[in-house]
């Protein structure tokens, strides 16, 4: 369980978080570039102090500001990897990695070198010094330190942010078998889309140093209200979907989910694995009879359900196809044109390649969070 | 004239053995004023950057003589080292060291807070996350970081203290064997008629020294760079 209250006076504006989640898998915090979000993770470990509030993780409480608690962030046992990678250039990789662990206590010490070494294949780095790794290795080394530190909860303050997409790529993967091989829930704090939908379970979106929403992410993502926070570009549906099967001949996969199925570029995971995809608005279009000779794998009955109020030549609707909830961002004039209203039934249409690896991640959360499956 | 006459060699070995005390004294002093000035503002703080900047702007004979009013037997602090532990500074080579610890501290301490200001904060941040306390942070973090700060600070420590003169003579004497460095032999010989080459010799001395001590100290630089870098 993570609970956190606080307050604190920045110069731009007032953080005044609070929210409680179950702590278990990867929690994302969701916002802008300075919406308060590394204050908040700050005031988790401790490096920056609340005004008043009050920090609970896991029934320890960290700091609370009417008792007088303040735990010290070296007493919190909070693994934090930093937007830079932060190793420490007068020791090597191996010394680096063993700096928390030999600091945490002898009992607590269940995640061992070798593992954290051989899951992030750094084994030859091991004598280095940091000078001479590239920067996607030195994110990697950070991780193995921070989870050899055998916290009980691991910190991620956008620890991809300062790589280029190609060595995003790189390290996205090891935060996934990190989450999925050792059994640490994760605070992951990012405003990137892609990143949460392919690791989080739970999303807290931010907004000025305020909660404006906390649940399941493709909650979050689906709600209407929240559309300006999430951003328009980035915005779209996220789907649970359950793999059902693979057509190799044609490369394919097909999910099952509440509104029918959805193909999409071959995937190797097994059949039956539950994924999160997303789904953006602007690769969704629409029909109102049911669309014959055409190249579009993915065509499903859904109902529209909201329609958005943006300015501008495009316009947002939300779809309901079987209780999953999409959306399809089209121009005003279609929406004349086609007389499309709430309540009305319409064919979605997607294109199978708009689904890419980029917006898909594995579920690991609970169950209780699955929805439209 | 190859070899060093006794006079020579005992202004030799009472020089290093001065200096390396004047470093061994002010380097823990130093690395505390440093940390203060680098990390605390306070109300006073002007004033101590001022009194620890003193000796550089001083005349070296203010320096002495201030020293023989606070250190000397009879003075403010000397009298309760005399009588309480039978330490006696002034006119001794210990005398002589505190001296060129004196003249060499404000160097010591700018070498060490220009590093002290270039550490990342943020590496001792992450250090904290990953359970080191205050002092093991400093330990294992701080003090690598700012070593090569260090090695300068006692480098230019060194070098002043090898080359001090107007403190040390005023507060220690020019004795010869007891506090008569190289920089007071010199001066000895200067005053005396036909000392034109013995002054040379020491002259000569007195630059291999220099250079010596700046060859080790090149040594030592470059392998702390190699840590630091890889």
């Amino acid at each position: 369980m993570l609970k956190i209250d606080v307050q604190k006076n920045l110069n731009a504006f007032q953080i005044a978080t609070r929210f409680e989640c179950d702590s278990s898998g990867v929690t994302a915090l969701f916002g802008r570039s300075g919406s308060g979000k590394t204050t908040i993770v700050n005031m988790l470990a401790g490096l920056v102090t609340p005004e008043r509030g009050k920090v609970v993780i896991k029934d320890r409480v960290l700091f609370d500001s009417d008792h007088g608690i303040n735990i010290p962030p070296q007493k919190r046992r909070l693994g934090y990897v930093f937007q830079e990678d932060r190793l420490f250039p007068h020791l090597n990789v191996r010394k680096n990695l063993l700096y928390g662990w030999k600091r945490a206590p002898k009992t607590a010490r269940r995640i061992q070198l070798e593992q954290v070494v051989e899951m992030l294949g750094i084994e030859r780095l091991l004598e280095r010094n940091p000078g001479r790794l590239s920067g996607g290795e030195k994110q990697r080394v950070a991780l193995g330190r921070a989870l050899l530190a055998n916290p009980s909860l691991l910190l991620m303050d956008e620890p991809l942010a300062a790589l280029d997409q190609a060595r995003k790529e790189d390290v996205l993967p090891f935060i996934e078998r990190l989450r999925d091989e050792f059994d640490v829930p994760i605070v992951y704090v990012s405003h990137s889309m892609e990143e949460i939908v392919r690791l989080a379970d739970t999303m807290v979106l931010i907004s000025d140093g305020q909660v404006e929403a906390v649940g399941a992410v493709d909650d979050v993502m689906g709600r209407l209200d929240l559309r300006p926070l999430t951003g328009r570009y980035e915005a779209g549906a996220v789907l649970n979907a359950r793999i059902s099967k693979h057509d190799p001949e044609f490369a394919l996969t097909e999910l099952a989910f509440g509104g029918g199925t959805l193909r999409i570029p071959l995937l190797d995971v097994p059949v039956g694995t539950l994924l999160r995809l997303r789904i953006r608005a602007r690769d969704v279009s629409l029909a109102l009879t049911p669309p014959n000779d055409i190249s579009i794998q993915n065509v499903f009955k859904a109902t529209i359900v909201g329609i958005g109020s943006e300015t501008g030549p495009q316009i947002d609707l939300r779809l309901d196809a079987g209780g999953a909830a999409v959306w399809a961002r089209i121009t005003k004039r279609a929406l004349m044109t086609l007389k499309l209203e709430p309540g009305r039934e319409i064919y979605a249409m997607v294109k199978a390649i708009a689904v890419d690896r980029h917006s898909l991640g594995r579920v690991t959360g609970p169950d209780r969070f699955l929805s439209g499956d | 004239m190859y070899s060093l006459t006794s006079i020579e060699l005992e202004a030799l070995q009472l020089s290093l053995k001065v200096a390396f005390l004047a470093v061994t004294i002010s380097l823990p002093l130093g690395i505390a004023v440093a940390w203060i000035l680098a990390r605390y503002s306070f109300p006073g703080k002007p004033v101590l950057d001022g009194i620890v900047h003193l000796p550089l702007v001083l005349p070296p004979v203010v320096v002495g003589y201030l020293l023989l009013v606070v250190l000397g037997r009879e003075g403010l602090i000397g009298r309760w080292l005399y009588s309480l532990f039978d330490i006696t500074l002034a006119f001794t080579w210990q005398g002589a060291a505190v001296a060129a610890a004196v003249m060499a501290f404000p160097l010591m301490v700018r070498s060490i807070r220009l590093a002290l200001e270039l550490v990342d904060r943020k590496l001792e941040a992450a250090a904290f996350t990953l359970g080191a306390s205050y002092w093991n942070v400093f330990v294992t973090v701080t003090l690598p970081l700012i070593s090569p700060g260090i090695l300068a600070g006692c480098l230019l420590a060194f070098a002043r203290s090898l080359g001090e003169f107007g403190a040390t003579i005023t507060f220690a004497a020019n004795i010869p064997g007891v506090t008569q460095t190289i920089p007071l032999a010199l001066y000895s010989v200067i005053q005396t008629p036909e000392g034109e080459l013995a002054a040379l010799r020491l002259a000569v001395l007195s630059v291999a020294l220099s250079f010596a001590a700046l060859a080790v100290s090149e040594i030592l630089a470059r392998r702390l760079r190699k840590r630091l870098v890889g």
